[in-house]
């Protein structure tokens, strides 16, 4: 670790890999990721459902449902390995440094306790705090995430909230201990249009305020343009494409990316009419040799069929696509050598 | 719709060659029931004809466990010096015959009873599931105890003996009709708005007819899975019956029964004559559960 | 809330109304009450004269008004076969039977859920899967012979727990009680676990499903996120809300205890009002049975009312919706 801090990233993901034994063999989710994260940035990650995002966020915070496992690689938080660490010593990183945001805040509650108990508790676990000075912080994060009325709110139980207003608190509750990341998992996909613009200024604004590094995990595009500094595109368990936020929306060098542009409305260069990206990701259990996104690149050489490609510098971002490499993607392909 | 039928025939194969436990339980079910519906070839004595037995052979522990044992009589006797072994194996076969069609009555009532509540509807639909709500609050022994004493106060306690084995299936089976009922009525509600419904009620067919034919196949799988789980309880509730003395009576007695007469020997020490029927009834009743919860995963994965 | 409470209430009620319907019906028309009271040489107009007297000749839904007014105040009538007042003898043998299932559903919680809890939380221990394998076993097994069984081991092989009757008892009042001598308590051992054994099994295999269901929910995983230890998770989180079904339930089978009593009691010959029940049945006993019917429907819906209150103290979507949406997802 340098004295100058500033350069240390704050999260370094290193060719992390995730598995998943199964009786057919083991599936590889998660496939050779890297990635960083410096304090106070937020890093989009996008791809399609079943691209293996959600599980790198689960990995990070040590939370992969078994039989899911780390198989390879490292995560470091401010320097410190963390992906091998005891269960009850990541417990005490959980919430403390690293705090988490899910998906359903419908069903992210404990449906029996009050709001209040929960903030309390998380607060307790993690700061020296007595009963009362917790109860005192709680109703500041409530404050603070724009619950009216936080004094006489904080005794009510989760039904009692609406879905966007449950979202809030659930942010407050990442919030308890104020983390250096946050882990935000489809934070938005399950409200309505009108509210997931609030939900996300809110993080955007409270992350700023606090400093807090965020890694946002979403499909949804437009929410990746509004709050993100970076973003890290994922296709079938790997990295495709990571560069600041407006490079990748504006000029993006790998095909899939283009691709998943092109078929944004509001994103896409205004052209004629949407793209779109013919077949669909494929099965974790049969993941094509060479580049994983082959048999659907409009732009496919023989090279990409057998040589996997590493990230690499391509323009202002940075892809993983050999397009970019000095060889380049070698002899082109006609579809028929691709299914043969 | 031939080839649909294979797979899911096959799938359920597949499931059952892959359980160990359920190899092994299917197997001992299959030796019971050879073992009891065989009982008069392979049984070595015919217990309940006074003209074999001879008090001199009386109260003869099992071979294994006395030196006074009489390998005619591999599980000893008991104190009129009936052979153990043989009436477990009658015994058994009555428990079984008890099971299966006090299980086929509950299955005729409970169906009849779904069919007409969700075809009907209204107040004799709302009758029918509100008994059925008050007697599903009742352990279905106390519902069975309370027929079988009715019955015992309409006829005349003498000649309850000759009925025991049609009253104890009549109570059994009212006992259980509820859940066949419920199912096959949810079943019904679903299948009763649907258009080929309306339509053969259009053109005048009776849509009773259509619902019957179309209903039923829908709700063979449940109601097969419920029936093989009942199998297994009403087994134990005609024992218990039996062993409360208001079952089958001690000249036709069944498992329960037995183990009833042998208990009365118990204290002094006699324990065979009680266990190896009870050891059976428990084998017996382990098995056809552990049948029963396979097929219930077998027939629903969505259930586990 | 209220409406909640009342609509619980009327249902009661009319399960009530159910149940003594049938018991009026097995009282009127299945036994004769007349036989009873007379001796065998009564002449029929003597018969009809008691049975104008008594009012067996009005129409039936007044018989049926003076049948539950009757019943309210503990009259069922005299007993065919020892011709004492009905109410009485259940009084008589009230205690016994409420102390054995008390105790058999205080074995069958207090093992059974921490049972549950313990396999719901490590499923893949080898302990686990031998509990769950015995618990199968205990499913399977007739009360009764575990009540045979425990005879043969404690009471015949080793002699160590008495195999019969309720060994000395105390009276306070009217209520005889087995928790004074040390002769009561010891016979009380081998019928309450007779007795519970069956419910434990039962209660153990529910908290356990309900446990793997609750630990796969997203507030678990969102407790987990927030760095809560073990013990508030398991303890805090996930086994209160395994609260509410199982409270359900074991309230259902506190009912079925007091009623699968009767098998215990005739196997410990244990003096209690299921043994009383068993003996009406064999003697076709009508108002002893109509009776305990009704008693036993009685305690089903007070045991209801107490659940239904219960949930109120567990779930706060209940308090504040009156009921409204019973959620908890079954």
């Amino acid at each position: 670790m340098t004295a100058g801090s500033n350069q240390t990233p704050l999260l370094e993901v290193r060719n992390l890999r995730v598995e998943f034994p199964t009786r057919r063999g083991t599936l590889v989710a998660v496939d050779d990721v890297s990635f960083s994260i410096a304090p106070g940035e937020v890093l989009g990650v996008v791809g399609e459902s079943g691209a293996g995002k959600s599980l790198t966020g689960a990995a990070i915070i040590g939370l992969l449902e078994p039989p899911g496992r780390i198989a390879g690689g490292e995560v470091l938080l401010e320097g410190e390995r963390i992906d091998n660490l005891p269960y009850e010593r990541m417990r005490r990183i959980r919430g403390a440094r690293i705090g988490a945001i899910f998906q359903d805040p419908l069903t992210s509650l404990n449906p029996l306790y009050s709001i209040g108990r929960q903030l309390v508790e998380t607060i307790q676990t993690h700061l020296p705090l007595s009963a009362a000075e917790a109860r005192k912080r709680a109703i500041d994060l409530l404050k603070e995430v724009g619950i009216p009325a936080a004094e006489s709110r904080i005794d009510h139980y989760p039904h009692q909230f609406s879905g966007g207003m449950r979202q809030r608190v659930v942010i407050a509750l990442a919030l308890c201990a104020n983390p250096r990341l946050i882990v935000a998992d489809e934070p938005t996909t399950a409200l309505d249009v009108s509210i997931q613009a609030q939900i996300i200024a809110l993080l955007k604004r409270l992350c700023r305020e606090h400093g807090t590094a965020v890694m946002l995990v979403t499909h949804d595009m437009g929410v990746i343009a509004e709050t993100a500094d970076r973003v890290a595109v994922m296709y079938a368990g790997r990295l495709a494409e990571i560069g600041p936020v407006r490079d990748v929306v504006k000029n993006a060098s790998h095909p899939y990316t283009r691709g998943l542009m092109g078929s944004i409305p509001s994103l896409g260069v205004r052209s004629e009419r949407l793209t779109q990206i013919d077949g669909a990701m494929p099965r974790l259990t049969a993941i094509p040799t060479g580049c994983a996104f082959n048999p659907r690149c409009p732009e496919a050489g023989q090279r990409c069929t057998v040589e996997r490609p590493d990230l690499m510098p391509a323009g202002v971002t940075r892809a993983a696509c050999w397009l970019y490499a000095p060889g380049g993607v070698g002899a082109a392909l006609t579809r028929e050598a691709a299914n043969a | 719709m031939d080839w649909y039928r294979r797979a899911i025939d096959s799938d359920i194969w597949w499931s059952f060659k892959s359980s160990t436990t359920t190899v092994v339980a299917a197997s001992v079910t299959l030796f019971i029931f050879a073992m009891a519906f065989l009982a008069p070839i392979l049984a070595p004595h015919t217990p309940f004809d006074p003209a074999t037995l001879s008090l001199s052979d009386g109260l003869r522990p099992p071979v294994l466990f006395s030196p006074e044992g009489d390998w005619s009589f591999p599980l000893g006797t008991d104190d009129q010096g009936r052979d153990v072994l043989s009436a477990i194996m009658y015994g058994t076969r009555l428990s079984l015959e008890v099971g299966f069609a006090a299980v086929i009555a509950a299955m005729l009532i409970g169906i009849t009873l779904g069919l007409i509540s969700g075809y009907v509807g209204g107040a004799i639909d709302a009758v029918i599931m509100r008994v059925a709500d008050v007697q599903l609050t009742f352990p279905a022994i106390l519902v069975a105890l309370l027929i079988d004493g009715m019955v015992r106060g309409i006829i005349s306690v003498k000649r309850h003996d000759e009925i025991a084995i049609y009253v104890v299936v009549g109570a059994i089976g009212l006992s259980f009709w509820v859940q066949y009922a419920r199912t096959v009525r949810s079943s019904v509600m679903v299948e009763k708005n649907k258009e080929y419904v309306q339509a053969a009620r259009v053109i005048g067919l009776s849509p009773m007819l259509i619902m019957v034919r179309h209903v039923l196949p829908n709700v063979t799988g449940p109601v097969m899975v419920i029936a093989t789980i009942n199998l297994g309880l009403a087994i134990i509730t005609e024992a218990t019956l039996s062993f409360l003395g208001v079952g089958l009576p001690s000249t036709e007695p069944s498992l329960g029964t037995l183990i009833r007469l042998g208990n009365d020997m118990l204290q002094s020490g006699d324990w065979w004559v009680s266990l190896f029927p009870g050891v059976t009834l428990a084998v017996l009743v382990l098995a056809v559960n552990l049948l029963g919860d396979w097929l219930r995963d077998a027939l629903n994965p969505k259930l586990r | 809330m209220l409406a909640f409470v009342l609509r619980r209430l009327a249902q009661s009620v009319a399960v009530l109304l159910t149940v003594g319907v049938v018991a009026f019906f097995m009282f009127r028309y299945v036994g004769d009450p007349i036989n009873a009271m007379v001796g065998q040489d009564t002449s029929l107009q003597e018969r009809d004269e008691l049975r104008q007297k008594l009012g067996l000749n009005d129409p039936a839904p007044i018989q049926f008004l003076r049948f539950i007014g009757n019943a309210a105040q503990g009259k069922f009538g005299l007993s065919y076969r020892t011709s004492e007042p009905v109410g009485r003898m259940i009084l008589e043998r009230m205690p016994a039977t409420l102390e054995l299932s008390f105790c058999a559903a205080m074995f069958s919680l207090l093992v059974g859920v921490p049972m549950g809890v313990y396999t719901g939380l490590y499923p893949r221990h080898w302990s686990s899967k031998l509990l769950q394998a015995v618990s199968l076993i205990g499913v399977s097994l007739p009360t009764f012979l575990v009540g045979i069984l425990l005879i043969l081991v404690f009471a015949v092989f080793l002699r160590l727990l008495p195999s019969f009757g309720r060994g000395e008892t105390v009276d306070i009042g009217w209520w005889s009680t087995n928790f004074l001598t040390t002769k009561g308590l010891l016979a009380l051992i081998m019928p309450s676990i007779t007795l519970g054994l069956f419910q434990l099994t039962l209660i153990m295999r529910l908290v356990r499903s309900e446990m793997l269901e609750v630990m796969r929910t997203d507030f678990i995983k969102f407790a987990r996120a927030r760095g809560l230890s073990n013990r508030a998770i398991n303890f805090g989180h996930a086994l209160k809300n395994t609260l509410v079904p199982v409270i359900t339930i074991a309230g259902l089978q506190l009912g079925a205890i007091i009623a699968f009593a009767v098998v215990t009691e005739t196997v410990f010959a244990w003096p209690g009002m299921g043994q009383l029940f068993i003996q009406s049945v064999q003697f076709a006993d009508i108002p002893v049975m109509a009776a305990y019917l009704m008693l036993i429907a009685f305690l089903f819906v007070v045991i209801n009312v107490i659940v239904d209150l219960l949930y109120f103290l567990v779930d706060p979507r209940l308090r504040s919706q009156g009921g409204a949406a019973r959620v908890s997802g079954h």
